[in-house]
């Protein structure tokens, strides 16, 4: 079984984010693997494993053909990676950016199954794994939390506030995997080493079939403004008289939650 | 000439230290408080690869050169020593001897689970009266021709590793003498965990170390089949002494992870703890002290990736071993001593971890060869007439 998995490579959330003039994220740093995405990876790598043959592939979209995240993800054990870079790509909105990604799952060729976080730990629109789904024509299989293959039908348990759904597709599909559906492996110093010579792919926009459809000129959407969150209000203090408890539940009630 | 470590180095160093940080530094406080040797973590060690990084490819490890294999120590040291000599015991003294001695089989039944970490081997040279005096060695072990056989007699001192739930053997030197009379031939027998007539003493009470495994061991007529001999009768002496040059410049990078975690405490109480109306680290007392560390840090840093870097070579490393061990380790007690003075009453409970590192690091200076130990081996490599 071939599983595709989409890794975003993001910039360290460790290190203060800065905004450019355009309100994009300042991305000149070394990206690292999004943490949502190591989930997807050991879950395809486990996946691979249990149908005993097949590969993993990873397909990025990243600015200046950055690799780094990529490598980390190579070094856990996926085979090969597809890298979309091309400053033609800058600017590229959500949709832009799934357009990217089923463009880079046709190239591949012979995915069974793409898996994808629910949302980048950056961006978090979570919105690209149903675009991707829906331009390649495949079914879209949201929140899992859980993960089965099996006579080529997936199955999952779709995450909700109650419990959790159990939903079934038909392969090919996509997936979008919760974090913790999978403990991520640690890469190895084999695996780092062994990552160092596996082929990674790098195509353009032109390669794809995209000029023109993606980037500044492709978004339909655009960032218009950045605005600090407002600071939260001063809370309510009640001092312990002995009524404190009543006025507590006055207080929520009044506020309709019990 | 290069001082940087490759890319691939450096991205390991990343992934240890996340290791480090989540697996070992959470739990280092309760395991050191209730002695526990954590197995479960030491296996997840061995999944990440870390106790085959030297060894060859051929018998699962990675092919990487001692200075990658020093990087995970000091990384491990960094938050904690015990799991760092666990580490280091399992890697140069456990698995080393079956490398550099064992036969084609020896490593296929030893070496291999030991590169995978799924199993620990004990290395067995000390003797109640033999410590820096090894060649003193009063364990004996006979063959008997007849029935292929050993028969060890005899007992070990302060053996690490040697009593866990995934020891798998422990290798000791024995004289092997037939005659009595001529000079002492050592050797080395490997005798399995469980082996009748090999028992394992209950641990040691310590000072340090808590979750590290160290026992005594008896040999009372254990047998052991003839083939349980490793490497050549007689060249256990030559032997030990090898695998010790390189243990040593294990031993001086935990030093080295010590002696960074130290700074880095040290640091950053310097600059949030306030008297007098201010951080203690505007007093040059305390912030000078943090300059001598990351002074040593930075020397027994290089002094130990030179090392590695000559034993890669296949160069002469006695000498460079011994200077790396000598400094690392006297720095990395003054480390924690200053670190635990920077933190005054706090560096003295037992909820800060420098406490922990000052207990931990004394052991340093006196395993695998004391500083004593090794200004002897200095002072005869100068040339010196001393004893
Ligand atoms: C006008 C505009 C301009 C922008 N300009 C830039 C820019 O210059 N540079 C920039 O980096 N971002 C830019 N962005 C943001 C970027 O387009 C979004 O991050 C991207 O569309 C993905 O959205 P998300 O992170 O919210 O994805 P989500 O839907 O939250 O992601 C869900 C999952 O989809 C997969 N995924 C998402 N993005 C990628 C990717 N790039 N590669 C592989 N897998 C992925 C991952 O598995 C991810 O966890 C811009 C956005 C807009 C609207
Ligand atoms: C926690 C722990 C774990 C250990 N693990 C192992 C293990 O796994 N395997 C193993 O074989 N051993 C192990 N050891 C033993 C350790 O290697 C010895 O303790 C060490 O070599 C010193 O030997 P000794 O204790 O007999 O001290 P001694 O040799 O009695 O030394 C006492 C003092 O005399 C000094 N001295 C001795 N000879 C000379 C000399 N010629 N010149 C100047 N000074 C001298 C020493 O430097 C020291 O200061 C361990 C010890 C400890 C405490």
């Amino acid at each position: 079984m071939n599983v595709v998995v989409c890794v975003k490579q993001i910039p360290d959330p460790s290190v203060p984010g800065q905004l450019e003039a355009d309100h994009t994220l300042d991305r000149s740093a070394k990206p690292i693997l999004d943490e949502s995405d190591s989930f997807g990876v050991e879950m395809a790598l486990q996946l691979v494993d249990a149908a005993g043959g097949g590969e993993v592939t990873l397909i990025s979209l990243a600015p200046n053909g950055e690799v780094s995240g990529l490598r980390t993800a190579l070094a856990m054990g996926a085979a090969k990676a597809v890298l979309a870079s091309d400053d033609a790509f800058a600017g590229t909105d959500a949709l832009g950016t799934a357009k990217v990604l089923a463009k880079c799952i046709e190239r591949v060729g012979d995915a069974d199954l793409v898996l994808a976080a629910t949302e980048s730990s950056d961006g978090y629109t979570g919105t690209v794994p149903v675009q991707v789904a829906e331009l390649l024509g495949w079914p879209a299989l949201t929140f899992a939390k859980k993960v089965d293959i099996a006579d080529g039908v997936v199955t999952i348990q779709r995450q909700t506030e109650a419990g959790y759904d159990v939903v079934q597709s038909s392969l090919p599909a996509v997936v979008s995997v919760t974090a913790g559906v999978v403990e991520p492996r640690y890469p190895s110093f084999k695996g780092i080493m062994a990552a160092k010579s596996k082929p990674v792919d790098n195509v353009t926009a032109a390669d794809l079939g995209l000029d023109g459809q993606v980037g500044w000129a492709g978004a339909r959407q655009s960032i218009v403004k950045v605005e600090q969150a407002p600071a939260r209000l001063a809370g309510e203090k009640f001092e312990d008289d002995g009524t404190a408890a009543e006025k507590i539940v006055a207080f929520l009630e009044d506020l309709k939650v019990i | 000439m290069d001082f940087e470590l490759s890319d691939e180095q450096q991205q390991f160093r990343g992934v240890v230290r996340e290791f480090a940080e989540a697996e070992i530094a959470p739990n280092a406080q309760v395991w050191d408080r209730d002695h526990t040797f954590p197995v479960e973590t030491v296996l997840a060690m061995g999944r990440l690869g870390l106790f085959g990084l030297v060894f060859p490819t051929e018998y699962g490890g990675a092919s990487a050169d001692f200075a990658t294999y020093c990087v995970a120590l000091e990384e491990i040291a960094r938050v904690d020593s015990s799991m760092a000599i666990t580490l280091e015991a399992g890697v140069s003294l456990g698995a080393a001897p079956f490398f550099y001695d064992g036969t084609e089989a020896q490593k296929q039944e030893y070496l291999v689970p030991m590169v995978a970490g799924e199993v620990l081997g004990a290395f067995g040279l000390t003797e109640a009266d033999a410590g820096s005096d090894a060649g003193n060695t009063r364990t004996t072990a006979n063959l008997d021709h007849s029935r292929e056989k050993w028969t060890v007699n005899g007992q070990k001192t302060f053996i690490t590793n040697s009593g866990t739930p995934i020891t798998k053997c422990v290798t000791v030197t024995a004289r092997t003498n037939s005659d009595t009379t001529g000079p002492p031939e050592i050797s080395t027998i490997v005798i399995d965990s469980g082996t009748e007539g090999f028992t394992v003493m209950p641990a040691y009470r310590k000072m340090g170390w808590h979750a590290s495994d160290t026992h005594e061991l008896v040999f009372d007529n254990c047998e052991v089949p003839a083939d349980h001999l490793l490497g050549e009768p007689g060249g256990g002496l030559k032997s030990f002494l090898r695998i010790l040059d390189d243990g040593r410049i294990a031993i001086a990078a935990l030093a080295v992870g010590v002696i960074q975690a130290c700074l880095e405490q040290s640091v950053e109480h310097a600059k949030g703890r306030n008297a007098f109306g201010g951080p203690i680290g505007r007093y040059q007392s305390i912030a000078f002290k943090c300059s001598d560390m990351a002074v040593s840090l930075e020397n027994a840093r290089n002094l130990i990736y030179k090392a590695a870097w000559l034993r890669d070579k296949g160069r002469p490393i006695r000498r460079a071993a011994a200077m790396a061990k000598l400094y690392a380790t006297e720095a990395a007690v003054r480390a924690t001593s200053d670190a635990v003075q920077i933190f005054g009453g706090y560096g003295f409970m037992d909820d800060t971890p420098v406490s922990r590192y000052y207990r931990d690091a004394k052991i340093l200076e006196i395993g695998e060869g004391t500083s004593e130990i090794q200004r002897l081996v200095l002072a005869r490599d100068l040339g010196l007439p001393v004893e």
